[in-house]
């Protein structure tokens, strides 16, 4: 990207008190930072995209510190600037770096957080006395958008600062905001917005998110780019034989146990080393595995989003203080929070995405003009190809591309209703309005006219609910067409639900003690943290799960906690699903199957990964840069269809979903079927090759588009992913509540009875808005239909089928993971072992 | 083909024997006394939806269509003489006035064609009365007593409902949750046939006094058939 830094700007821009601030330190303020105060004079707003450790956050806050510094005399408390981030963490931090250049400059600048843990009397503090600069989250922008008096408390905002927006503006988060940025708009008119963002590959999106968009054509903020920093180093970790021992990796897993010696090592070699890992399961496993380690007691510390919030304080305190040698974090700590003196960053698993990757890397070393360290460690040879692509493309500074979306129903829904809560509103007016944010400038007047509907009765065909409405007609004057919340109970409905984040349903891990004489439910011990519920769901007392760092032991379930007592065994009984959370990036996914391609490339592969590829093209063939390898095999009194589209398990398991459907009606007789990030594997009773062969079945029939079509719909009406995205959308839309009132409802009664509701509705009004709403979903999330399009379109005819005596070695990883899809005891994960060296023996067999 | 379309459309559904009385349970979740061409069915929460809805939740108004619609088909095929409903039929007492007129001429209809008992549940102690069918408090048969809310054992002989069974069971570690008929052969208690009725599993503590121990089977509601699980074979939520 080459948007030219604005003619280099004078550095008198500054009010003296800055400038005399910067000589003191011996610093020049940087070009990006005083562009971003030129644009800001001339009231414009602007994107700036930096890369980490290029003083982001002080560009951003220049302009208001300067106009701030400028005031003169008492004034009544009102608000400046308002700051966003996606991380409550991240505006506490920011607000810190923050108030140390405020105070050394001597300026009298209120600078003050509020996220969902500022407390209630605080919070109605700020309402009635606000801050010069408020630090905050989407969700509380909204909330206090919904409050009656929210004209008077944001009518003297000048300036918006929104931090990490590539990381939230392509999100129902970033709907919700884009919904609240359009209200302020109206608010405080002449309103700046200030984005900050890492690279992105499109910064177009992002400088037409940050402006108000007018009823014709587009309008796009400026954009201010920061030279990139120094060029990170990023090795890819791979076994060294010495000689003795056998080089190892793995057919397939993602715990990368394997190489967690050499992640020791590394954490022994530097000063602070971030361990970033893919979910919370493979972060506590990890951190297991570096304690059992640990022979120098190194202080080694665990932080993710299921930890209480007492426990993830007290390591973010330890990190500043620069106490801990390592933190193993999940994306919880992907962003910009200032961490200081990490000097490593270690990847564990592939990165997924470049994107992610380069975000991740520059968490070590915040200065700009030394290089940020980091190892990858894939955890398997699929995985070691992801590593070395991702390396490649970040030393290119590549970044993914970014699928854009269209706002979202069920977030509108909630919006109107927050909206209502505030004022009256006319339809007409609030319809401009919302249509002024970027990402729902296609919305249809008539759509909006069914999310209002929706709103005030359920918007359902059979209008039973006129009384019972949530909006009411305001009806003050003759012509007033404006609608208002029917009564405060609407008002503290909103209030309760506020938010797109619909977590899984989670329990409460408490410590109890064992044999204790007191019941099970007889409260008092130490609260651990959260975990899932459907995790819960699987164990039986007595068996033991990694949580926290400790090997616990189920007890039992009291209400919506779940009881442990702190067990004996070095091993868990329950293995946790290791299965990525992200799925694998386009970007990524192509040059993967370029490497694959390009032999020329595995030079930098290690030796076995090159061997398994030289195996691979000796018996079968490779996959091609363009083409989709399809192979063919008996194996066990079943026939193998495995195919490499590389797309991510998402889109895979919904090809496997369509794919099946279509065999079966061939008369394939498939059995089943299991999607991995790079292949998918269906077992049949009837050979597909043959099939083919034969003109049963053409493999480019099976694998033709149309499949997209009424297969697609037939399968969705009998799908759970649906129900799911539907509890999520009802819940987002405010249809179920996340709890009533007084009344505690668990995430179980809520799962439960939303499957009802969806049953009913899906067969009742299959076309009401919110069955859209959750379709729309689906098919961008859970079910990636965007994906299975473009790759079934770029394979059109470019299938190559490959009939096998036997399985390939490309296929062992996925056929690998077909026992671990269910959760089984020891005595499942030792028989499959012996399977798995089996079937290496028969994939690797030369004749 | 035509053969093996008439062998899927009269499954064999399994039957339960109740203190010497043999019922068929079908996968709808009702109960059915062939000889006598009763059908029983418990807690069909009629207007749930709407109750939720004028607390400001307003989910989809079609509940009550949809359970009348399960009926009504079941009624077509078995044609019985006598249909019992075990209580809690109506939500609350504003069902009725809160009921489409469309939905309570189906109720009326189906009520007048048969043999219609409202047993009165705690939902709607006082049925209303304008959809034709006796309200009894009780029902008794030969050996069998149908009441809404099942009283602590011995009670040989109830039909009951109110507590909405359900069951779970892990299958090759899948869980698997259901709706269920629980029975230890002198009793019986009826899952909720309603379209929004939830479920309480037969391991809470509520049905300890009921079927003491843990010798009884959950008949769990499949898809297409009824399928008896032991009770010590059970999870609990």
């Amino acid at each position: 990207m080459t948007a030219p830094l604005p003619a280099m700007p004078q550095a008198g821009l500054l009010p003296p008190v800055l400038s005399r601030w910067f000589e003191s330190r011996g610093w020049h303020p940087r070009a990006h930072q005083l562009a971003l105060v030129e644009l800001a004079q001339a009231g414009k707003s602007a994107l700036l995209i930096a890369p980490t450790g290029a003083g982001k956050t002080l560009a951003g806050f220049l302009p208001s510190l300067a106009e701030l510094s400028m005031r003169e005399g008492r004034r009544k408390p009102a608000l400046h600037t308002l700051y966003i981030s996606p991380l409550k963490a991240l505006a506490v931090d920011v607000k810190r770096n923050l108030e140390m250049p405020v105070e050394e400059m001597g300026l009298s600048i209120s600078i003050e957080t509020r996220t969902g843990d500022t407390p209630q009397n605080r919070r109605q503090r700020q309402r009635r006395e606000p801050p010069d600069i408020l630090m905050t989250t989407p969700e509380q922008l909204a909330l206090l958008l919904s409050y009656p008096d929210a004209g008077d408390f944001f009518g003297s905002l000048s300036c918006v600062v929104l931090d990490e927006l590539h990381a939230l503006a392509n999100s129902k988060r970033g709907d919700l905001l884009a919904l609240g940025l359009a209200r302020l708009a109206k608010l405080a008119p002449g309103l700046r917005r200030t984005g900050l963002s890492a690279t992105v590959a499109e910064p177009g999106a992002l400088r037409r998110y940050l402006m108000p968009q007018p009823e014709a054509g587009e309008s796009l903020s400026e954009i201010v780019v920061a030279p990139p920093g120094a060029t990170p180093e990023i090795s890819v970790l791979t076994p060294v034989s010495d000689g003795a021992e056998e080089v190892r990796i793995p057919w397939s897993g993602h715990s990368a146990r394997h190489a967690l010696p050499a992640v020791y090592d590394a954490i022994r070699a530097n000063r602070t080393v971030l361990v970033f890992v893919n979910t919370r399961a493979q972060a506590e496993v990890v951190f297991q595995e570096l304690w059992r380690l640990n022979e120098d007691a190194l202080p080694i510390a665990l932080h993710h989003g299921s930890l209480s919030a007492e426990a993830r304080r007290k390591v973010e305190a330890a990190m500043a203080a620069g106490t801990l040698r390592a933190v193993v974090c999940t994306s919880t700590l992907d962003l910009g929070i200032d961490w200081g003196e990490v000097d490593l960053v270690v990847n564990m698993g592939a990165p997924k995405g470049a994107s992610r990757l380069l975000q991740r890397i520059g968490r070590a070393n915040h200065r700009l003009d030394e290089p940020s360290r980091a190892l990858l460690v894939p955890a398997n040879r699929f995985e070691v190809l992801e590593c070395v692509a991702a390396r490649a493309a970040a030393l290119e500074g590549a970044q993914d591309g970014m699928v854009s979306r269209e706002g979202a129903l069920d977030v509108l829904a909630q919006h109107v209703l927050g909206c209502a809560c505030s004022e009256p509103f006319d339809p007409d007016d609030l319809y401009a309005e919302v249509r002024s944010a970027a990402p729902y400038r296609a919305l249809s007047r008539e759509d909006f006219g069914k999310v209002v509907d929706f709103v005030s009765t359920g918007g359902y065909a059979l209008k039973n609910y006129d009384r019972f409405a949530r909006l009411r007609p305001n009806a003050k004057a003759d012509g007033d067409m404006r609608l208002r919340a029917a009564s405060p109970s609407v008002v503290q409905q909103y209030r309760m639900n506020v938010g797109t984040i619909v977590e899984a349903p989670m329990l409460k891990v408490r410590m109890v003690k064992r044999g204790g004489r007191k019941p099970l439910g007889a409260m008092g011990g130490r609260y651990l943290g959260e975990i899932e519920e459907y995790f819960i769901d699987q164990l039986a007392p007595g068996d033991t799960f990694l949580f926290a760092g400790h090997v616990l032991r189920f007890e039992g379930l009291a209400e919506t906690e779940a009881l442990v007592t702190k067990s004996n065994s070095a091993e868990p009984k329950v293995p946790s699903y290791y299965g990525g959370k992200f799925p694998l990036s386009t970007y990524l996914a192509a040059r993967v199957r370029r490497m694959f391609a390009h032999r020329e490339e595995w030079t930098a592969l290690p030796a076995p990964v090159r061997e398994w590829l030289e195996i691979q093209a000796w018996r079968s063939v490779l996959p091609g840069e363009k083409d989709l390898l399809v192979e063919c095999f008996p194996r066990n009194d079943r026939f193998y269809l495995v195919c490499y589209p590389f797309e991510g398990r998402l889109a895979h398991q919904t090809l496997g979903m369509l794919l099946t459907r279509r065999l079966d009606r061939a008369g394939a007789r498939p059995m089943g079927f299991i999607a991995s990030e790079y292949a998918l594997a269906i077992w049949c009773l009837r050979d597909p090759g043959l099939m083919h062969e034969r003109h049963e079945l053409p493999v480019g029939e099976l694998f033709a588009e149309d499949m997209l079509g009424d297969d697609l719909d037939a399968w969705l009406a009998e799908s759970s992913l649906l129900k799911r995205t539907f509890r999520d959308c009802a819940i987002i839309a405010g249809l179920i509540e996340r709890r009533y009132p007084g009344q505690e409802k668990t995430g179980r009664q809520v799962t439960f009875s939303s499957d009802l509701i969806y049953n009913v509705l899906r067969e009742h009004e299959p076309d009401h808005i919110l069955l859209r709403a959750t379709y729309n979903d689906a098919a961008t999330g859970l079910l990636d239909v965007a994906r299975v399009a473009g790759m079934l379109k770029r394979i059109r005819g470019k299938i190559r089928l490959k009939r096998l005596d036997r399985v390939s070695p490309l296929a062992v990883p996925v056929l690998l993971d077909i026992g671990k899809v269910s959760v089984g005891g020891e005595a499942d994960e030792a028989l499959l072992s012996e399977a798995a060296d089996d079937l290496i023996a028969e994939a690797t067999r030369l004749v | 083909m035509l053969k093996t379309r008439s062998e899927t459309a009269t499954p064999a559904h399994p039957s339960l024997t109740v203190c010497g009385v043999a019922f068929d349970l079908l996968p709808e979740g009702a109960a059915w006394l062939r000889q006598e061409r009763l059908l029983v069915v418990a807690d069909l929460h009629f207007e749930k939806g709407s109750a939720f809805a004028a607390r400001g939740v307003a989910l989809p108004p079609y509940d009550t269509r949809a359970t009348i619609a399960r009926l009504e088909t079941l009624v077509a095929r078995l044609k019985p003489q006598t249909l019992v409903a075990l209580g809690d039929s109506f939500h609350d007492g504003g069902a009725e006035a809160r009921m489409d007129a469309d939905d309570a001429a189906r109720i009326a209809r189906l009520s007048r064609a048969l043999d219609w008992v409202w047993i009165a549940g705690n939902h709607d102690p006082e049925p209303p009365q304008g959809f034709g069918g006796a309200v009894m408090a009780e029902l008794r048969l030969g050996p069998l007593t149908f009441r809404h809310e099942p009283r602590p054992a011995p009670a040989a002989g109830e039909i009951a409902g109110h507590l909405h069974p359900c069951a779970a069971v892990r299958v090759r570690g899948r869980r698997l949750r259901r709706r269920c008929f629980a029975s230890d052969g002198t009793r019986m208690i009826m899952p909720a046939f309603g379209a929004y009725a939830g479920g309480l599993n037969v391991l809470d503590a509520a049905y300890d006094a009921l079927l003491p121990g843990l010798d009884f089977h959950a008949w769990m509601m499949g898809g297409r058939t009824v399928v008896p699980v032991a009770a010590h074979r059970l999870e609990g939520d």
